[in-house]
């Protein structure tokens, strides 16, 4: 093999064209560190950390369909449907007019959670079915199903003795588990990153050590090479779905007490940022490929530039182009990395 | 030296709308032995084994495998019997590992559940050892060559305990020292008992690793015999040994002056044709023929400019010419009859009249709208002069026969008025009478003055209907033959040269 100086520059040329992604962003961020040093502070990360962690976890479950070659739109309307199962649920029994009269006695935690988790469940489990059985792209499906949780989630919160009132004045544990924070020191560690990463770290596990994660690779990857190798593809693409709407739930339930008072315009547009998360972090819209770490990398950084702009007071309407032209340079990248060229 | 037969395939039959692809086919595979299987392209190789796959149900005809009598459902069922197939296609997931590709499926597992990432690294790395492979099981194996990525699949093949083993041209894409490799590995196993299929083009590399050769053509079963006692000239003889029947037009084209040459043309991705220069003249018909992955469709690609160049001119009329894309091509009066007409050339829920004016829309703009009276005009135009058998217009193309659909693209290209046409396989897939027909078209349109280059994998069709034959092998251009000088050996001879 022969080395020619054409071939190096070129070479250097495609390392700088897949990076110039994390390029941007850096700089990007050098430029905010410039104008305000005040930027880089403990709060401001373990901010930037407790914001990102439940979009984070939707961006887990949203990163495995995405893995198999899908994607999810009604990631966002799910989440807010489930938040306001989840609020209803556990308002305080002492608000005279909380959504069920009938709870006198505080539920204990766990029975929410696992309704708030049925409930996504059902739903990613019907895109699931659209995608495996009916041979629809996930796109498709979950379009129609983003209308029919918010639908669910307007009739859900209007039906309420007062009306459509926010689900707020939220029970006091609630509160705590979610808002509270390990004190380490003088640092404060809000609980909802743990729970991010605690998501993070099975999520991980099941992408890298179990048969199914294997599989969910090979599906994205060439679902051909899957088919003849004996895979059952119909339960591999549900069970993917399965574990995006635990992802759902989990980050739902987080949401409404993080917020403190659902109301049906939470979730608008939260798919957008767990889609972008994702393949800013590297997971690739062609299939197949993915990591954990990469999609909490791109979570992070993506938050993190959310917060930069809004720290440095810049205008939200350009904050809205700025993020689009972000998503729109990472999958132009990520599809110039895959393209068979002629 | 056992006798014992690990596969016997007999009276194997199967019968294609319009063609008998086998007819009464015999193969039989002894233990620890390295059969060849040759024929020409359309030979019926393939298509013999994915009956033995599963893959076609054949008509008639018993497989036994060690004595037993199996009817395999797909290739899974076929590998859980010891019967794999290393594809010239692999169907690999690139972007995983290597060991992950071996056990997909079937992944071992450690007690929790998960994965037993330590039991599959150290499984894959025996095989690896056993063979003398040296890839690292965890790399990407879109990192590997091709002919690393062959090597996988044969260790994933002997994962399985294989006992037959079908390799289709292995080393059609592989350096010399690649195939040295791969020769050992293949005797290694031939060594372990294991039967395996050898299907290659490679006339020397038969002769080299087989001890049986057995030879098909035109779906029918030949010969089989010893290796040695063959030469690469009785198996070129057994494969094309055939009469040619009458099913050619008559020639009425005269060729002219050179209206296209190119010059040096090399292919920027390889793949791709190397160095190729040639001319074509007005009214003639030239002939590409080559094996399987000589790059003849990169060929015409590169000249349509839908595949990139790297290097090369393509002067026509006298000037210089750049086709960047297929917009510049249809300007520059070029019109591309790609190979694959289902998944290239036909929209097949779009209309007859839709599919004739789909490449020459500009034309019919009548202000800011289409003109609909001229485009129904051209339509029936194509219908007439093309003979297509349609019920009207409207109809959509898919419900048409092969041939008529082929009759309707070529309409659709001659409707942008090309001087320089190029065919890739124009009579694929289509049956005998409609293939009289295209040549007919093809003939007509020689005689109208256009040049016309046609791709064919049937030697006798080019024969029958072209003025001179270029030679593709291995990208490179090993020579034009004059049809009054060539014949199939003469063809067969040239297309080996750069393999």
């Amino acid at each position: 093999m022969e080395k020619t100086k054409t071939l190096n520059a070129e070479k250097v040329k495609e390392t700088l064209l897949n990076y110039a992604l994390y390029i941007i962003l850096v700089v990007m961020l050098l430029v905010v560190v410039c104008i305000e040093p005040r930027f880089i502070s403990l709060r401001n990360i373990t901010n930037i950390l407790s914001q990102a962690s439940t979009r984070g976890i939707i961006a887990l479950g949203v990163a495995g369909i995405i893995i198999i070659g899908g994607t999810d739109l009604s990631a966002g309307r799910i989440l807010g449907c489930c938040a306001a199962i989840s609020a209803s649920l556990l308002q305080s029994v002492d608000y005279a007019s909380r959504y069920y009269p009938q709870i006198t006695e505080p539920l204990p935690l766990i029975v929410p959670l696992l309704i708030t988790i049925a409930v996504a469940v059902i739903f990613c489990l019907f895109n699931g079915f659209g995608v495996a059985f009916l041979h629809m792209h996930a796109f498709i499906v979950s379009l129609g199903t983003q209308l029919i949780a918010y639908g669910s989630c307007c009739i859900y919160i209007e039906n309420q003795a007062n009306g459509a009132q926010p689900l707020s004045t939220l029970d006091e544990r609630y509160k705590d588990i979610v808002k509270g924070s390990l004190e380490i020191g003088s640092v404060e560690i809000p609980y909802l990153i743990f729970y991010f990463l605690l998501c993070a770290v099975v999520v991980y596990i099941i992408w890298n050590h179990t048969v199914l994660g294997k599989n969910m690779y090979a599906i994205g990857g060439n679902i051909e090479a899957a088919t003849v190798s004996g895979i059952n593809i119909k339960l591999n693409i549900m069970l993917i779905f399965l574990i995006a709407g635990i992802c759902y739930g989990i980050a739902s339930f987080l949401e409404a007490a993080r917020i403190g008072s659902v109301t049906t315009n939470v979730g608008l547009n939260y798919e957008f940022d767990a889609i972008s998360g994702c393949v800013i972090g590297g997971v690739s819209w062609s299939g197949g490929i993915g990591t954990v770490p990469g999609v909490i990398l791109g979570v992070i950084l993506l938050q993190t530039i959310n917060y930069s702009l809004t720290f440095l007071d810049v205008n939200p309407y350009l904050q809205y182009i700025i993020k689009g032209f972000l998503i729109v340079l990472a999958v132009a990248i990520d599809v110039r990395k895959y393209l068979a060229k002629k | 030296m056992t006798n014992s037969y690990v596969l016997e395939m007999s009276g194997i039959s199967k019968q294609f709308p319009g063609v008998k692809a086998l007819d009464d086919v015999q193969l039989k595979v002894r233990k620890g032995t390295v059969h060849s299987l040759c024929g020409e392209n359309g030979a019926g190789k393939s298509t013999l084994m994915k009956c033995l796959f599963g893959i076609y149900n054949k008509d008639a005809g018993e497989i036994k495998l060690e004595g037993e009598s199996v009817n395999f459902t797909g290739p899974k069922h076929a590998l859980e019997h010891g019967v794999s197939m290393v594809h010239q296609e692999l169907n690999q997931v690139l972007q995983r590992s290597i060991m992950e590709n071996i056990w997909l499926g079937r992944f071992p597992r450690t007690k929790l559940g998960t994965v037993d990432t330590k039991k599959m690294y150290n499984d894959t790395k025996a095989i690896f050892d056993e063979l003398e492979i040296k890839a690292d099981p965890k790399a990407r194996i879109g990192k590997l060559s091709v002919s690393e990525r062959q090597m996988v699949e044969i260790a994933k093949a002997v994962s399985y305990n294989t006992k037959l083993l079908v390799l289709d041209e292995p080393t059609s894409s592989l350096a010399n020292e690649e195939v040295a490799q791969l020769f050992k590995i293949i005797n290694k196993l031939r060594d372990d008992g294991v039967g395996i299929i050898y299907i290659s083009h490679k006339l020397e590399e038969i002769l080299e690793i087989s001890d049986d050769v057995t030879i098909m053509r035109d779906g029918h079963w030949i010969s089989t015999n010893k290796a040695e006692d063959l030469t690469t000239q009785k198996i070129i003889n057994m494969m094309v040994g055939r009469t040619m029947e009458n099913r050619f037009p008559p020639k009425t084209n005269k060729p002219g002056d050179v209206i296209m040459s190119v010059k040096n043309l090399t292919g920027m991705y390889m793949p791709s044709c190397i160095d190729v220069s040639f001319d074509l003249r007005k009214g003639e018909i030239l002939g590409v023929a080559g094996l399987v992955g000589s790059r003849r469709t990169e060929l015409l690609e590169t000249i349509f400019g839908t595949a990139h160049h790297r290097s090369g001119e393509i002067i026509v009329n006298g000037k210089s010419v750049n086709n960047k894309t297929s917009q510049d091509a249809l300007k520059n009066g070029f019109a591309l009859l790609t190979e694959e007409r289902r998944a290239t050339g036909i929209f097949g829920v779009g209309s007859i009249l839709f599919n004739s004016v789909i490449a020459n829309i500009r034309s019919y703009k009548r202000g800011l709208f289409l003109s609909n009276k001229k485009m129904k005009g051209d339509t029936q135009w194509v219908i007439d002069s093309m003979h297509v058998k349609t019920p009207s217009q409207k109809t959509k193309i898919k419900s048409l026969s092969g041939g008529n659909q082929q009759k309707v693209i070529i309409g659709r290209w001659l409707l942008t008025k090309p001087d320089i046409l190029l065919m890739d396989e124009p009579t694929r897939g289509i049956d005998v009478g409609a293939k009289y027909e295209i040549y007919e078209l093809i003939n007509n349109l020689a005689a109208e003055g256009k040049g016309v280059m046609v791709v064919s994998s049937e030697m006798p069709e080019l024969l029958g209907i072209c003025d001179r034959i270029l030679v593709m092998s291995n990208g490179h251009m090993a020579g034009i033959l004059d049809i009054k000088d060539a014949t199939q050996e003469k063809i067969m001879e040239l297309a080996v040269k750069y393999v």
